[in-house]
């Protein structure tokens, strides 16, 4: 297989030379010939191949000069948009939006979170009426980060406000440009507004832009939620990397900051830092095949653990540096970037681990229920219709 | 590092399949009543398990090379069987004897004396001990001198017919291992908090060191390997025990009543069996690892920094998971008749047992390139 897909590449290098083709044209001939994505279908920008044969392409690809798709520019899209619409799209959905989703012409963000619905994210109150041929949406929608570069975003509505809150949901595809989007700048503790509000005010959204059945929606971004944990969870990384490094360089280059209780804890720290990056490895071994099941969470669970621990230690190696900040200007950034700037807003920043994306207690009654069988939580709200919850 | 250089950490069929074998074995002979017995100092479950075991299932010649006699599968094979006997607590020398006796008489070093016993403990025939404290840590030896002495809380000797000993020679040039027979030194047993892994104070005098034969000269860097790869095994031990921990305590809270509801339904113990999990996972694959390391044709320090690796980690959650059984299952885990606390004193001892933490995380620090403060 790695001689024909050699040759693939080899072909789709001859007829677009890099050096002479438009970024696009080149993105855009990529994901037609299959080598966008090559576990994805025949079609979609793939081949039906194994996960792991896409370091072959990348590889060839980068050493002849080829131009980015910016990955992490979409994030959302490639991480969580992208494998639920594979997953339950139409195929008339999956050719619409997989391609300039992936080429980076389309940017997704995340609709889901709302002001009264977090954790409790099957309780949201965003409301899809039906209106003609589509849906009109109104609510409010928070925590949503790139919204302010998003064409479409991935959305959770209630559909039905008489059925019980898992059952009354709807997922659809919403464009971001539609005029009653309304984006507003969250500013966060550590200055900057990575994230936003959404207001949507009398949002249109056609019927062939619902993912899923009507009332299905919860199934759909229970789906999303899985692979955005293993997205923030279980991406491959070399030794000693992310929030590690920063701790190990500044050790290395600051031989007069050590001490010998620190040492402890850092090496302690490498170690458990090391153990998750096996323990990594053996879960993308078990999944190569496979969907996200709930393992991921635990992988979650520990990357935030570390990344707080890790940059709360390094305050304190950098002693009365560690009293300073870099710059509390609000700006709002492209892309997120756990391990960027000083060590004070990676301090600051990697409190939102355990929270984003599912909290760490939320994660714990998912390991507890779905993976060891422990009973649920009592929910007073489970057979309620959602109208009927007090809020 | 792309990830196809990454040793493939899941099982086999043939290890899925030494598994059962090793199940079907501690099923058969290794009741928990009868292992608790040892510690009234009634070891009668030991001689049939460690019979199965060692003989029947040949697991005794395991990492022994075929031209003595041994099977010549690598660690990943071994971490199999010592995960199972971790699991279930048993009170064999597969560790001391068929781990670490094994390693040191098939090193390069080992003289044409050490052929005869190395073909003997293959096929079980015996069984031997390395004659250092049971808490040596790979890079903390200290070793008899040819006047002989007496080397305190030896792991194996009570069950050893050939005692290993490290001698450093007069002139302080290095160390030499002797095969001394047991009736040749003086062997006391002694109350051990972990009496499936007993403890013995081991006297060797000058003459039965001089009368013994040298199995290993030159043999520092080869002990130092040796408890280095039984401690990257011990970890499988230690993910073993933990994985019982977790399993068992899950299996009591879902049956466990109080108020009215299953004790598994309380959140704050539901989150820490979460924790256990999670915990436990990462200790089964770092373990994993570190056999998978050993057994390829890895670089030596990447061999030794996953051996250590995995012995820090798993030493400390081994002993977090049987603190944990014990504090979950509450009142019944303290007493005599149940087997927590057989997990509960192995795996504390474990986490002394060839080195500390401190001990790896020298290790460690030393082969990553994270230097302690600067004295003075």
């Amino acid at each position: 297989m790695s001689a024909e897909l050699r040759e693939r590449v080899a072909t789709l290098l001859a007829e677009h030379d890099p050096a002479a083709t438009d970024r696009l044209d080149f993105l855009r001939a990529r994901y037609d010939a299959g080598l966008a994505w090559v576990w994805f279908p025949e079609g979609l920008g793939g081949l039906g191949l194994a996960r792991a044969d896409q370091g072959i392409v990348d590889a060839l690809l980068a050493e002849a000069g080829a131009p980015s798709n910016h990955p992490e520019r979409n994030g959302i899209g490639l991480g969580m948009a992208a494998p639920t619409i594979l997953r339950f799209g139409t195929e008339e959905q999956k050719q619409r939006f997989l391609r300039p989703l992936w080429t980076g012409e389309e940017i997704w963000c995340q609709l889901f979170s709302e002001p009264g619905a977090g954790s409790d994210l099957a309780g949201l109150a965003t409301r899809a009426v039906p209106d003609g041929d589509g849906w009109m949406v109104n609510g409010q929608k928070v925590w949503t980060s790139g919204a302010h570069n998003a064409r479409l975003a991935i959305l959770v509505a209630r559909t039905d406000p008489d059925a019980p809150k898992h059952r009354g949901l709807t997922y659809f595809l919403c464009d971001m440009t539609d005029p009653g989007v309304d984006v507003r700048p969250l500013r966060q503790i550590t200055g900057e507004a990575e994230f936003n509000e959404v207001f949507l005010n009398d949002v249109r959204i056609p019927d062939s832009q619902r993912l899923g059945d009507v009332g299905q929606g919860w199934l759909v971004a229970a789906a999303t939620l899985d692979n955005e944990r293993v997205a923030i969870g279980g991406a491959a990384a070399p030794r000693e990397s992310g929030m590690i490094a920063k701790v190990a360089q500044t050790w290395r280059e600051q031989p007069e900051r050590r001490t010998a209780g620190l040492h402890e804890r850092l090496v302690e720290a490498w170690v458990d830092a090391e153990v998750a990056r096996v323990t990594g490895i053996r879960l993308r071994q078990k999944l190569a095949q496979g969907q996200p099941g709930p393992e991921g969470s635990a992988m979650k669970l520990v990357f935030a653990g570390l990344a707080q621990r890790l940059s709360g230690m390094e305050l304190e190696l950098l002693a009365e540096d560690g009293l300073r900040y870099s710059d509390w200007t609000m700006v709002r950034p492209d892309r997120v970037d756990f391990t960027g700037r000083d060590a004070g807003y990676r301090y600051l920043r990697a409190k939102g681990n355990s929270i984003e994306g599912g909290t760490s207690e939320i994660l714990r009654n998912v390991i507890a229920e779905r993976v060891l069988g422990l009973p649920g939580e009592h929910r007073v709200d489970k057979d309620v219709p959602w109208k009927e919850i007090p809020r | 590092m792309s990830t196809t250089m990454d040793p493939d950490l899941l099982p086999t069929q043939d290890d899925e399949d030494l598994r059962a074998a090793v199940r079907a074995v501690l099923a058969a002979h290794g009741d928990p009543t009868a292992v608790i017995a040892c510690y009234d100092g009634d070891r009668s479950v030991v001689a049939p398990l460690w019979r199965a075991l060692a003989v029947d299932l040949g697991l005794a010649g395991l990492l022994v090379a075929e031209e003595h006699g041994g099977h010549g599968a690598g660690a990943r094979e071994a971490a199999v069987v010592l995960t199972e006997l971790g699991a279930a607590v048993a009170p064999v020398p597969f560790l001391t004897s068929s781990v670490l006796a094994t390693t040191v008489l098939g090193s390069p070093a080992a003289t044409p004396a050490a052929a005869d016993l190395l073909a003997a403990l293959a096929a079980g025939e015996q069984v031997a001990a390395v004659v250092l404290p049971w808490s040596t840590g790979p890079d903390s030896m200290s070793v008899l001198t040819e006047q002989g002495g007496e080397v305190r809380s030896v792991a194996g000797a009570v069950e050893a017919d050939v005692l290993l000993v490290p001698v450093g020679s007069g002139d302080g040039s290095g160390v030499d291992v002797r095969a001394v027979p047991v009736d040749a030194a003086r062997v006391v047993a002694v109350p051990s908090l972990d009496m499936t892994r007993p403890l013995a104070d081991v006297t060797v005098d000058a003459a039965a060191l001089a009368a013994a034969p040298v199995v290993v000269g030159g043999a520092a860097e080869t002990l130092a390997d040796a408890l280095s790869l039984a401690s990257a095994l011990m970890a499988s031990e230690q993910a073993g025990l933990t994985r019982w921990c977790v399993t068992t305590t899950v299996g009591y809270l879902k049956e466990r009543r109080q108020f009215g509801r299953v004790l598994g339904g309380f959140q704050a113990l539901k989150h820490r069996l979460a924790d256990l999990y999670v915990e436990a996972e990462q200790a089964s694959a770092a373990a994993t690892w570190a056999a998978a390391t050993a057994s390829g044709d890895a670089d030596p320090d990447e061999v030794r920094l996953a051996a250590a690796v995995a012995a820090s980690y798993c030493g400390r959650v081994a002993v977090h998971a049987a603190e944990e059984t014990v504090q979950l299952h509450a009142g019944i885990a303290m007493t005599w008749e149940h087997p927590a606390h057989l997990a509960l004193k192995r795996a504390k001892s474990d986490q002394i047992a060839l080195g500390t933490a401190e001990h790896h995380h020298r290790i460690v620090a030393d082969l990553v390139d994270l230097p302690g403060p600067i004295a003075g």
